[in-house]
């Protein structure tokens, strides 16, 4: 018997971690808690939705580097001269110049550079960088964004349903539906621009944050099979989360500081990337810890007493 | 058995040494190297939607084949290594990438020209078309200082411009590049061997820059550019430095990460985290995977994510030892019991990096690809490596404290 081990109990499991507290009886509190940082991202996103970037609208993106620094109406001057407009923000000691307008035809590209050269000052011709995005293209990447997304998660239900049941499927989307709107929430109510880089992002936190979740459904799955009589399905669905609790922190942080790294590190082109992914990582971990496995309880509750009362109806006289 | 573990360990530590020394070289090779993207590198990324005339004439597979094989023809006389020339039927559309091309603005000039090569008389009628050109070159002309581009007609074409010549003679003839006039020569005596020369170039660049456009035809279709993105080689250097760095130091502190938290068995993970990171690269490598800077932002997660899998096994085996199995035991079972949880979890995974890589495009294609691979590779190592050396490590000693493992056990 020894040799073979025991299954811990939820006792066992409780006093293993210092830190314990009942998850699932609070689960109303983190319900409250989801819901109030994702309502005002919601309000945000009908109000003002995203600040879209060029590869979603179409537009060119200039990046000059001058040799001197330079005048922010220098160059909005100098763009309205060719008929141009668009915002410009400066950086790097007002010699980095970000130029945004519509797309441009390489001949409209070059008359603006020439003005720019002549009328605000020399710049490095080996540094230009450019992105310029058809309005068609950007359509093309909106509608395939979506069509990922709804593809993904449908083959992520259809693997789960198979693998486990599809209760867990289902609970497993809603919080993944809830990450993705807290991301898009929180990019939405900052303004901050979205890029193609951010689509890429969100299918990925979509991807880590199932497998997150996985975690946690397959140890509900594996208790669920050894349940006793006397258990409650509430507290066994609190052992299997505090039973895989170190492994989803230790996950988190150790993905955690891979982000960070390329966010304080990776430059400009990324950090847009990394900020997204690194909400992201941690509201799917928030989600698989306090949120996919309530849902889930509550889907079982509600699926279980239709049918009690069904039962017991049926055996009055 | 217990020597035996130790010397096997000893080998493959130096043996994982040696391969890591081995593999920097090679592996950072500018030429023959892991490929890198344009964003790391410098280049331009260009998109060419085919457009329908205005007869409404439907755009046939055949034209983008066309068009295709002129632009690659026309890319590759731009000395590029590894230039993408890529057909999109559906889309109509031509996709080039050309990583670490010197003056982008240049190569986008000549891809983009329709450049159709005609002669015409003095009334400004065409009297011969590029069709029947054979090749042209650019070249030292006889004069030092001076240029041409050398034309060799077709059997057909040297017949057209022997006529030609002989009746023009005296006369001016034009030749045309689309509707540019490149020169103007007087036709003094008859060509009848098929070789002419078109003078008048300051440089041999210029000469051999029209030279191109003459013997690759004209695209059949006209094209406009529906994305383009363009880095420079400084930009492209500076963020491909400042992801090394990144991934070094996300490395490091997942290392230090791992060592204080699981002790001996982090000790394993950060060796096989070598291994994977080896594997990953190594992967690149053989299919010639382009690594952009999304793509190695993918590879950086990915780090972060294959150490889940040492920690998901660890975590099970700290159980099974406390449940009171013995530390051989716990291993074993411990990892039999996570390798179900891990496939599951990681096949989710898998989905969306499928899926990004089925409907995304360019970069996010890139990093779709490289988190994929990360996936495959990190399940691979730990099955293979990590277990083995694991079995190694703990049959050292059936007497090796529990506490190295991280587990406290009271008994």
């Amino acid at each position: 018997m020894e040799k073979n081990g025991h299954t811990a109990t939820y006792d066992e499991v409780q006093k293993l971690h210092p830190l314990y507290f009942n998850i699932v009886k609070k689960r109303y509190w983190w319900f409250a808690i989801s819901l109030i940082i994702m309502i005002p991202g919601i309000i945000s996103l009908f109000m003002q939705g995203l600040n879209l970037g060029i590869d979603f609208k179409g537009g060119t993106m200039l990046d000059v580097t001058f040799k001197k620094a330079v005048s922010q109406a220098a160059i909005t001057d100098t763009m309205k001269s060719v008929g141009l407009e668009g915002p410009v923000q400066l950086s790097n000691g007002d010699t980095a110049a970000l130029i945004r307008t519509v797309a441009l035809e390489e001949g409209k590209r070059s008359e603006l550079l020439t003005a720019l050269e002549t009328k605000v000052g020399e710049y490095d011709k080996t540094n230009i960088k450019e992105d310029k995005v058809g309005p068609a293209m950007g359509q093309e990447l909106t509608r395939n964004a979506i069509y990922a997304l709804i593809i993904a998660m449908g083959m992520m239900i259809i693997y789960i349903t198979v693998r486990f049941q599809f209760v867990f499927a289902i609970s497993g989307i809603l919080a993944l539906l809830h990450d993705v709107l807290v991301v898009v929430g929180i990019f939405s109510l900052f303004q901050w621009e979205i890029d193609s880089t951010f689509v890429a992002a969100i299918l990925t936190i979509v991807g880590y944050s199932i497998n997150d979740t996985v975690i946690i459904f397959d140890r509900i799955r594996e208790n669920e099979a050894k349940m006793k009589r006397s258990d409650t399905y509430e507290d066994m669905v609190d052992k299997s989360i505090w039973q895989t609790m170190r492994r989803s922190i230790n996950t988190v942080v150790t993905v955690l500081i891979a982000l960070l790294s390329v966010f304080i590190l990776g430059g400009e082109s990324t950090r847009m990337f990394s900020l997204a992914m690194l909400i992201g990582v941690f509201t799917g971990a928030y989600s698989s810890i306090f949120i996919a496995s309530q849902i889930l309880l509550e889907v079982k509750d509600h699926m279980k007493k239709p049918r009690e009362v069904a039962r017991r109806s049926a055996l009055k006289p | 058995m217990r020597q035996g573990n130790i010397i096997k360990l000893v080998a493959l530590v130096l043996l994982v040494a040696a391969a890591v020394a081995l593999s920097i070289k090679p592996l950072m090779d500018p030429v023959k190297g892991i490929p890198l993207g344009l964003d790391l590198r410098g280049g331009v990324h260009l998109v060419l939607q085919a457009e329908q005339d205005k007869d409404g004439t439907p755009i046939t597979k055949d034209d983008i084949d066309k068009a295709k094989a002129i632009i690659a023809n026309r890319v590759n006389d731009l000395g590029v290594s590894e230039p993408i020339v890529q057909a999109d039927y559906d889309k109509k559309r031509i996709i080039i990438d050309l990583a670490g091309v010197t003056d982008p603005d240049k190569a986008v000039d000549i891809l983009k020209t329709t450049a159709k090569l005609t002669f015409r008389d003095t009334q400004g009628n065409v009297v011969l078309k590029g069709d029947d050109l054979k090749d042209a070159k650019g070249g030292q002309g006889q004069q030092q200082g001076q240029f041409v581009v050398n034309l060799t007609f077709s059997s057909d074409g040297a017949k057209k411009f022997g006529d030609l010549t002989t009746k023009l003679i005296g006369q001016r003839l034009g030749v045309y590049l689309d509707d540019k006039l490149l020169t103007n020569p007087t036709v003094n005596t008859p060509i009848l061997n098929g070789q002419a020369e078109i003078t008048g170039y300051d440089t041999l660049e210029a000469a051999a820059e029209d030279a191109v456009l003459m013997r690759s035809g004209s695209l059949p279709v006209s094209m406009s550019i529906a994305e383009k993105r363009q880095v420079g080689a400084s930009l492209g250097v500076d963020s491909l430095e400042r992801s090394i760095q990144a991934g070094l130091y996300g490395l490091i502190f997942i290392f230090l990460f791992m060592l204080i938290f699981y002790h001996l068995p982090g000790v394993v993970a950060n060796f096989s985290l070598i291994v994977y990171a080896l594997i990953v690269l190594w992967v690149f490598w053989m299919f010639r995977v382009v690594l952009t800077l999304p793509g190695i932002a993918g590879f950086i997660l990915s780090i972060g994510m294959a150490v889940d899998f040492n920690i998901i096994i660890y975590e099970r085996v700290k159980e099974e030892i406390r449940a009171g199995k013995s530390l051989r035991a716990g291993v074993e079972s411990g990892f039999s019991r996570a390798f179900v949880t891990v496939i599951d979890a990681h096949v989710t995974t898998l989905i969306a990096a499928l899926t990004l890589y089925a409907f995304g495009t360019g970069s996010i294609k890139g990093f779709a690809l490289t988190l994929g691979i990360g996936i495959i590779a990190s399940l691979f190592t730990a099955i293979t490596f990590t277990r083995f050396v694991l079995r190694l490590t703990v049959g050292i000693s059936p007497k090796m404290k529990t506490t190295w493992f991280g587990v406290r056990r009271d008994a």
